[in-house]
C-alpha cells in the first residue's frame, strides 16, 4: 500500500490567495498552530490578476461616502438577494481591512493630501477603490504573503487536497498529494477552512487559470455542505478577443473607471442606448457629464453607462454582436485614447493609471491602448455562488468547515460589484481564521479512520492505474469537452433545453473521468494532476446547470432567453444545492431571512 | 499557420534531455501556449508552472533560445520559427522536473530579511499620509512578480553558487523596497553588507535586462544600496551625522 505523511494541525487553511492568507494570519494570531496548503507555488494564486481595487468606504476621495452607501450599492448590484448580514460586515469592516494593509506595507496609491486614493468603479456610488495603478491584487497577496511567512504558519506548496476526512458530521482533515513526487500527506485538523476560489475552468473563454476548478466546493458538497446561488456565474465584459490564445484575459475595469468608453463598429457609445430604470437616475445621459464624473470635476455628475454593473454591460456587448455592428473578431471597441482630446498628457496618464494593461495589449495583441482602442469582449469570471456560510462565523453547514473569499457565498447576491472582491477576501478571510481558531480552541482532536484515508488514496491513484485505457489526452479532452458544453449551453444568455442537454452531457462525462487514464509516473505529471482535478470541475459545472434549471427568471448575471425577466416569486430566495440521501444532487429554494427594518431603511434612502 | 518545432528538455533530478515535438501553431501564440499545445496531444506528463498566462504571476519562467524568459510572454511571431525553439527550465535552480525548478531557495531567502517596521501611525483612525511622489519609487519596486529570472541570470548564482553567501538581485529589489518605505524604521544595512553579499553584485546588469516588470534593479535599487552600505560603514562623518539625524 501507498505511504502517507501525517501532519496535525489545530486550523488548515486550504487555498493561499488574499482569503486564505488572511485567515491563515489571523487563525495564527492567536498562538494555535495553523497550516496552509496552497495549489500553486505561495504568492501565485489567482488575487495577482486582480487589478482595479479593493472597495472600501474610507471617503478619503469623496467625504460623502460612508459604509451605509456602500451597503445599499452592495445589495442593490445584487438584486437583494444577498446575505444582507455579510454585506453589512463587508461594508463596515474593509475600511479597517485596507487600514491594515497599509501597517503592513502595501503601499496605495495617493491623493493629494497623501491619503489613500481611491477610484470609480461600476455600480460603486462614490471613488471607492483603493489601489495601486492597475495591479491592486499583487499589492495585496504580496502584502499578506510578506507578513505571513514571519508567523509561523506551516504553508505546503504546490500541494492539491482531494478529499475531506470526517469524523461524523464534523470535519476531521483533509488528504492530499504534493506535486513535486507525487507523494500523499493527511492532514489532521480541528478546523479547516476553505478559501480555494472559483470554478472559472469550467468554461472555455475565462479569466481564471487552470487552478480555479471548483475544488472548495466539491470538497464542501461532497463533505455534506449546503452550496447556494451556483447559477450566478460572473462573465466579465471585458476579456480580451484577439488573438485567440489570449481570449478571456482580463481587461480590467479600470479603464472604464479612467474614462474609457465603450463603442460599436460605427463609432456610437451604445452604453447610452440602454440604461436599466433602477440605475436611470444615478446615470450620466450625455458624454460630457459622463466625463466630468470620470475626472471628479464635478460632485453632482452621474457616471457614464459604461459603469453600469458587469452583468449589464456584457450582455450590451453581446447585442452589439448579435447586430452586426461588432468589433472585427466579435467583441466591442473599448477606448481610452480618447482621452487625449481632453487632458494634454494623455499618453503619459494612461500608462501611470494602467501600466499592465498597457503592457499585457502591447505585448500580446501588438496594440497601443494610448493610441488605438481595445477588442473586448465577455469572459468568465468570478462565481457569486458557493459554499452557504453563516454570515457572522463563515461557518458552511458543516461543523468545524469555514469558507471565505470566492468560494463562500451571500455577499454578492445574484451579480458581484467590481472591488468588492478583494475586500471581500480580507474582511472575511479576517473572519473565517478569527472563528475557526475559536471553533479549534473550544472543540476536541476528532477522529479519523484508518478506512477514509485509505479510500481518498486509492481515489487518488485510480487514474496512474495501468490497466486503465490509456488514450493520450484523456484528463484534457474531458476538460476540453465539458468547456465547450459549458460555454455554449450554461453561458451568458441560458435556456432550459440547452441546459438539460448539458446535464445530460455531464453525465456522460462523468463516466468518461471515472475511467480516465494519465500516463506517466506519480512525479510532478500535470497529466494526472487534470485527471484528479475533473471531479471538482464537473461537480461544479453541474451545480451550475441545476441550479440555472430552477431559477426560472432573468436576475443580476444569470439570463435566460426563455425567461426574460425578473420574477417575484424568485425576489426573496436563494437556491441551494446539496447531496441527497441517495447520492444524488438536489436543488431546492429557500427563503432569504428577513432583513431587519434598520437595514431596510438604509436601502430604501438610497434608492 | 504552421507545424513548429519544439526542443523540450524533459528530465528530472538524475538526467534529462531535450526532446522533439512537433505543433501547429497559430497567429498571436506564446510559447506557454504550444507547451500546453504539447501537452494536450502527445506529452500529457510534460511539467510546467503557469497561472495567469498574461504576465503577472512569475510562474512560467523558463530558458527559450537559451534566453530567460516568461514563457506566457514570448510570443511566436517574433521567433525564427524555420529553426527548432529551444525550451529548458531555469539553470540557476536545481531542477525537479522537466520545466519545473525548485525555487525553495528563494523563499528561504526572504525569511531572512527583516519584515517591514513601521513607524506610530500619523493618524487616529491608524492611517499615515504620504505623498505620491515619495511612494513612487517604492511601488516600482513593488511590481516584482517573483519570476525569479533575474536570479536565474546572475553571474553570482548562477555561475559561482554564492547561495549561502549572496540574496541576489530579487532580494535587492525587495530590500530596497523596504528601506525606500517611506515608513519604514528598521536598519538593514548591516545585513545587506555582511549576510546578504551585496559586495559580490559587480554591476552587470544582466538582471535589469532580463526584468518583465522592467524594474530598474541595479540602477535604482542595487546602486543605491550599495551608496547607503558605504556609507553607514566606511564613511566616519557620514555615520557621526547620522547620529543626531535619523536616515529616513
Ligand atoms: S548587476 Fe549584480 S545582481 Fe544584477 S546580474 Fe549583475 S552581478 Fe547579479
Ligand atoms: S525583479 Fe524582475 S526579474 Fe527579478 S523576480 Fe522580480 S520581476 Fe522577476
Ligand atoms: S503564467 Fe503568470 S507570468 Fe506567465
Amino acid at each position: 500500500m501507498a505511504e502517507y505523511e501525517t501532519i496535525e494541525f489545530d486550523v488548515l487553511i486550504i487555498g493561499a490567495g488574499g482569503a486564505g492568507l488572511r485567515a491563515a494570519i489571523e487563525a495564527s494570531s492567536t498562538g494555535i498552530s495553523v497550516g496552509l496548503v496552497c495549489k500553486s507555488l505561495l504568492g501565485k494564486a489567482h488575487t495577482v490578476m486582480a487589478e482595479g481595487g479593493m472597495a472600501a468606504a474610507l471617503a478619503n476621495v469623496d467625504e460623502r461616502d460612508s459604509w451605509k452607501t456602500h451597503f445599499a450599492d452592495t445589495m442593490r448590484g445584487g438584486y437583494y438577494i444577498n446575505n444582507w448580514r455579510m454585506a453589512q460586515l463587508h461594508a463596515q469592516q474593509a475600511p479597517d481591512r485596507v487600514r491594515e494593509l497599509e501597517a503592513w506595507g502595501a503601499v496605495f496609491d495617493r491623493t493629494r493630501e497623501g491619503k489613500i486614493m481611491q477610484r470609480n468603479f461600476g455600480g460603486h456610488a462614490h471613488p471607492r477603490l483603493a489601489h495601486v495603478g492597475d495591479r491592486t491584487g499583487l499589492e495585496m497577496i504580496r502584502t499578506l504573503q510578506d507578513h505571513g511567512i514571519h508567523q509561523g504558519i506551516d504553508v505546503h506548496m504546490e500541494c492539491t487536497v482531494t478529499s475531506l476526512l470526517m469524523d461524523g458530521d464534523r470535519v476531521a482533515g483533509a488528504f492530499a498529494y504534493a506535486r513535486e513526487l507525487g507523494k500523499f500527506k493527511l492532514f489532521k485538523a480541528k478546523a479547516i477552512v476553505m478559501a480555494t476560489g472559483g470554478i472559472g475552468r469550467a468554461y472555455k473563454i475565462t479569466s481564471n487559470s487552470w487552478e480555479y476548478t471548483g475544488d472548495g466546493q466539491s470538497l464542501a458538497y461532497h463533505a455534506g455542505a449546503d452550496l447556494i446561488d451556483m447559477e450566478f456565474v460572473q462573465f466579465h465584459p471585458t476579456g480580451m478577443v484577439w488573438p485567440p490564445s489570449v481570449r478571456g484575459i482580463l481587461v480590467t475595469e479600470g479603464v472604464r473607471g479612467e474614462g474609457g468608453v465603450l463603442k460599436n463598429s460605427s463609432g456610437e457609445r451604445f452604453m447610452f442606448g440602454d440604461i436599466p430604470d433602477n440605475y436611470k437616475s444615478s446615470t450620466a445621459d450625455n458624454p460630457e457629464e459622463g466625463w466630468r464624473y470620470v475626472t471628479k470635476t464635478d460632485r453632482n455628475a452621474r457616471r457614464p453607462p459604461e459603469l453600469l454593473t458587469r452583468d449589464h454591460v456584457a450582455r450590451c456587448i453581446l447585442k452589439e454582436v448579435k447586430a452586426g455592428r461588432g468589433s472585427p473578431h466579435g467583441g466591442a471597441f473599448l477606448d481610452i485614447s480618447w482621452i487625449k482630446e481632453k487632458i494634454p498628457n494623455a499618453e503619459a496618464h494612461i500608462k501611470k493609471k494602467l501600466p499592465s494593461m498597457y503592457h499585457q495589449f502591447k505585448e500580446l495583441a501588438g496594440i497601443d491602448i494610448t493610441t488605438e482602442p481595445m477588442e473586448v469582449g465577455p469572459t468568465t469570471h468570478y462565481v457569486m455562488g458557493g459554499i452557504r456560510v453563516d454570515g457572522e462565523t463563515q461557518m458552511s453547514t458543516v461543523p468545524g468547515l469555514f469558507a471565505a473569499g470566492e468560494c463562500a457565498a451571500g455577499l454578492h447576491g445574484a451579480n458581484r460589484l467590481g472591488g468588492n472582491s478583494l475586500s471581500d477576501l480580507i474582511v472575511f478571510g479576517k473572519l473565517a481564521g478569527e472563528h475557526a481558531a475559536r471553533f479549534a480552541q473550544e472543540n476536541g482532536k476528532p477522529a479519523i479512520s484508518d478506512a477514509d484515508v485509505n479510500s481518498a488514496l486509492l481515489e487518488a491513484l485510480a487514474p496512474l492505474d495501468s490497466s486503465r485505457a490509456t488514450n493520450a489526452g484523456g484528463a484534457y479532452q474531458i476538460q476540453y469537452d465539458l468547456q465547450e458544453m459549458m460555454q455554449s449551453n450554461v453561458g451568458i444568455i441560458r435556456q432550459e433545453d440547452e441546459m438539460l442537454e448539458a446535464v445530460q452531457g455531464i453525465e456522460a462525462l462523468k463516466q468518461r473521468a471515472a475511467n480516465v487514464a494519465a500516463p506517466g509516473n506519480r512525479q510532478y505529471n500535470p497529466g494526472w494532476h487534470t485527471a484528479l482535478d475533473l471531479k471538482s470541475l464537473l461537480l461544479a459545472a453541474e451545480a451550475v446547470a441545476r441550479s440555472a434549471i430552477v431559477r426560472k427568471e432573468s436576475r443580476g448575471a444569470h439570463t435566460r432567453d426563455d425567461y426574460k425577466n425578473k420574477e417575484e416569486k424568485f425576489d426573496s430566495v436563494n437556491t441551494i444545492v446539496r447531496m441527497g440521501k441517495d447520492g444524488q444532487m438536489q436543488v431546492t429554494l429557500e427563503s432569504i431571512p428577513k432583513i431587519p427594518a434598520e437595514l431596510k431603511q438604509i436601502i430604501d434612502d438610497h434608492k | 499557420m504552421a507545424r513548429v518545432t519544439f526542443k523540450i528538455w524533459r528530465g528530472d533530478k538524475q538526467a534529462g534531455e531535450f526532446k522533439e515535438y512537433n505543433t501547429e501553431v497559430s497567429e498571436g501564440m506564446v510559447v506557454l501556449d504550444a507547451v500546453h499545445q504539447i501537452q494536450a496531444e502527445s506529452a500529457n506528463d510534460l511539467a510546467c508552472r503557469w497561472n495567469c498566462k498574461a504576465g503577472k504571476c512569475g510562474s512560467c519562467s523558463a530558458e527559450i533560445n537559451g534566453m530567460p524568459r516568461l514563457m506566457c510572454m514570448t510570443r511566436l511571431n517574433d521567433m525564427n520559427l524555420d529553426e527548432p525553439v529551444s525550451i529548458e527550465p531555469m539553470r540557476a535552480f536545481p531542477v525537479m522536473k522537466d520545466l519545473v525548478t525548485d525555487v525553495s531557495w528563494n523563499y528561504r531567502v526572504k525569511k531572512k530579511i527583516k519584515p517591514f517596521k513601521p513607524r506610530l501611525p500619523d493618524n487616529d483612525d491608524g492611517s499615515w499620509n504620504m505623498q505620491q511622489q515619495d511612494v513612487e519609487r517604492v511601488q516600482e519596486f513593488r511590481k516584482c512578480i517573483e519570476c525569479f529570472l533575474c536570479q536565474d541570470v546572475c553571474h553570482v548564482l548562477r555561475d559561482h553558487h554564492k547561495h549561502d553567501e549572496f540574496i541576489g538581485p530579487r532580494y535587492f529589489v525587495y530590500n530596497a523596497a523596504l528601506e525606500m518605505h517611506p515608513l519604514d524604521e528598521e536598519d538593514r544595512l548591516a545585513d545587506l553588507k555582511k549576510s546578504q553579499g551585496i559586495g559580490y553584485c559587480n554591476i552587470t546588469k544582466c538582471c535589469t535586462k532580463v526584468c518583465p516588470e522592467n524594474i530598474t534593479i541595479t540602477d535604482n535599487a542595487i546602486i543605491p544600496l550599495k551608496e547607503r552600505v558605504v556609507d553607514e560603514f566606511y564613511d566616519p562623518l557620514t555615520k557621526l551625522f547620522r547620529i543626531f539625524k535619523p536616515r529616513k
